[in-house]
């Protein structure tokens, strides 16, 4: 074991275990299946204890053996550590004991959960000796890498489909990144990049430096089960883009296991979709371990994966933890960010519309029985897809400065409520 | 009739760093098999044993998945391009 590695060990196929070295690289030359961080967890077990944890900031830095750096983490000190809410409003709504919000609609410091996995790879890159940055994204990774590369000072390029949200694109252009616009959905501007990544010398994070970003994903399970007085919830209800979150929750639960941080205990991670780009969970409720891509048509823009990377495993941790999956309608994503926003004082994205709608359905279906709690896991603030709400919340009434129109509006009020 | 083939990264040792080859197929499945012929190996990186594509491989024509076209049957014209990918994550 060098001590320039960290606590990691190799890179490792997924499909076939061929091992590599730990550079930029993502797939095994052998079978194309992912790579990813295999690690010395009996190391990390001497040094990972729950006091060390404890005694250290409230970032997802606090269980940096487990996150693929070598050295000290460089960018994104601050990432993670996000309230977990008791939602008792919206659980009385969803008819479920109790129900608890994982709201990483407020992560530093682009409001969405793609901060934990950009802080990592930004930090690998660096000790890689990357000088530019760059990644293909649906709005979210574009914006934490543009904003977590102009903190560190490198310089970055972001590919994204041309017809995102108008927030996302200036929340982008706003840190000075080089912000190229696709004229495709997502999975044609992920096949570009990577064939844009073979050619040029860059830290694509999503694409050659994937396997250490996914694993920023692991810090929301850490997370979740330490703010849950070190435990693993029941359910947990995650939204499927790739795949990728979802696998990574299941295998922070499972670390946490190892190390002995917390009980073994029966666990469901549950997946969610829009019905306008369900490969998954079309899947899942067919009993198939193998998806059809499909053509995405939803207002849920973040999640528009059709050719899903990680969907495989996302459906076999789903089989593997006895969970389910369901997909929901536009309609029924705004009204779910409705009620969480009504419920809970939290506005989500059209991503967090698409984890309440479905955990509102899997409650009522009984596959989360009723008597049981859940953790939602929102990853993304309603800020940025103000577009996909516009017109579906009422206006403001208007009246001239006079007490006396306010008062004729407030009586005319009561007369409706009445 | 040439077709151009776009070798990923992962493939192009076997390609001698070839990054562009052509090839006379008529379809997809053809194509592979014409590049075997040429660079012993490459077929099984692409295939499985059960001649099937393999899952974390992409295949597109022209820049539409053959999974949406015919598959391995998907026919060639002349000046048509095919590109090989590796599954992508989430963005």
């Amino acid at each position: 074991m060098s001590e320039h590695q960290g606590y990691m060990k190799a890179l490792k196929c997924r499909e076939c275990g061929r091992e590599y070295p730990l550079t930029a690289t993502h797939v095994c030359e052998f079978d194309f299946g992912p790579l990813e961080v295999a690690y010395d967890y009996d190391r990390i077990k001497k040094s990972l204890t729950k006091a060390a944890i404890q005694s250290r900031p409230k970032t997802m830095w606090r269980y940096r053996e487990l996150l693929p750096v070598a050295n000290d983490p460089t960018v994104g000190l601050q990432v993670g550590f996000t309230p977990l809410v008791k939602a008792d409003r919206l659980a009385r709504k969803l008819g479920i004991r109790e129900l608890w919000i994982k709201n990483d609609t407020v992560n530093y410091p682009t409001l969405s959960f793609k901060d934990r996995v950009v802080s990592v790879a930004l930090s690998r890159s660096r000790e890689l000796g990357f000088d530019t940055v760059a990644c293909a994204s649906t709005g979210n990774l574009a914006n934490s890498v543009a904003a977590q590369a102009a903190s560190a000072g490198l310089k970055s390029y972001v590919f994204i489909p041309s017809d995102l949200e108008q927030g996302k694109i200036l929340n982008s252009l706003i840190y000075g990144a080089r912000v190229i616009g696709i004229k495709g959905h997502y999975d044609e501007v992920n096949r570009l990049c990577a064939e844009i990544a073979g050619k040029f010398g860059w830290a694509f994070v999503n694409v050659n430096m994937r396997p250490y970003y996914a694993e920023g994903s692991k810090s929301m399970a850490y997370e979740i089960a330490e703010q849950s007085g070190w435990r693993i919830p029941r359910h947990t209800v995650v939204p499927m883009a790739s795949g990728s979150l979802l696998t990574k929750i299941q295998k922070g639960y499972q670390e946490f296991v190892k190390l002995g941080l917390v009980p073994e205990t029966k666990y469901s991670v549950h997946g969610a979709q829009a019905t306008g780009c369900s490969p998954i969970s079309v899947a899942q409720k067919a009993g198939l371990d193998f998806f059809k891509p499909v053509k995405p048509n939803t207002i849920a823009k973040s999640l528009a994966i059709g050719t899903p990377a990680d969907g495989f495993y996302a459906l076999r941790v789903m089989r593997d933890t006895q969970a389910a999956a369901d997909d929901v309608t536009d309609d029924e994503i705004r009204d779910a960010i409705k009620l969480l926003a009504e419920t809970e004082g939290i506005f989500a994205e059209t991503a967090g519309g698409v984890t309440v709608g479905v955990a509102k359905k899997l409650i009522a279906s009984g596959k989360i029985p009723r008597d049981d709690s859940a953790v939602l896991c929102v990853t993304g603030n309603g800020l940025k897809t103000l577009d996909a709400v516009d017109g579906y919340v009422g206006k403001p009434r208007e009246i001239k400065p006079s007490l006396r129109e306010f008062e004729a509006l407030l009586a005319n009020e009561e007369k409706v409520n009445a | 009739m040439p077709k151009k083939v776009r070798i990923p990264t992962p493939l192009r040792k076997l390609t001698n760093n070839e990054e562009l080859v052509e090839v006379n197929a008529a379809t997809v499945g053809e194509a592979i098999v014409e590049l075997q012929t040429r660079f012993p190996g490459i077929q099984e990186r692409l295939v499985d044993e059960k001649g099937e594509v393999r899952r974390f491989v992409n295949v597109y024509v022209n820049e539409e998945d053959i999974r949406f076209l015919k598959n391995k049957q998907t026919p060639l014209k002349d000046g048509d391009e095919i590109s090989i990918i590796p599954a992508i994550a989430g963005g």
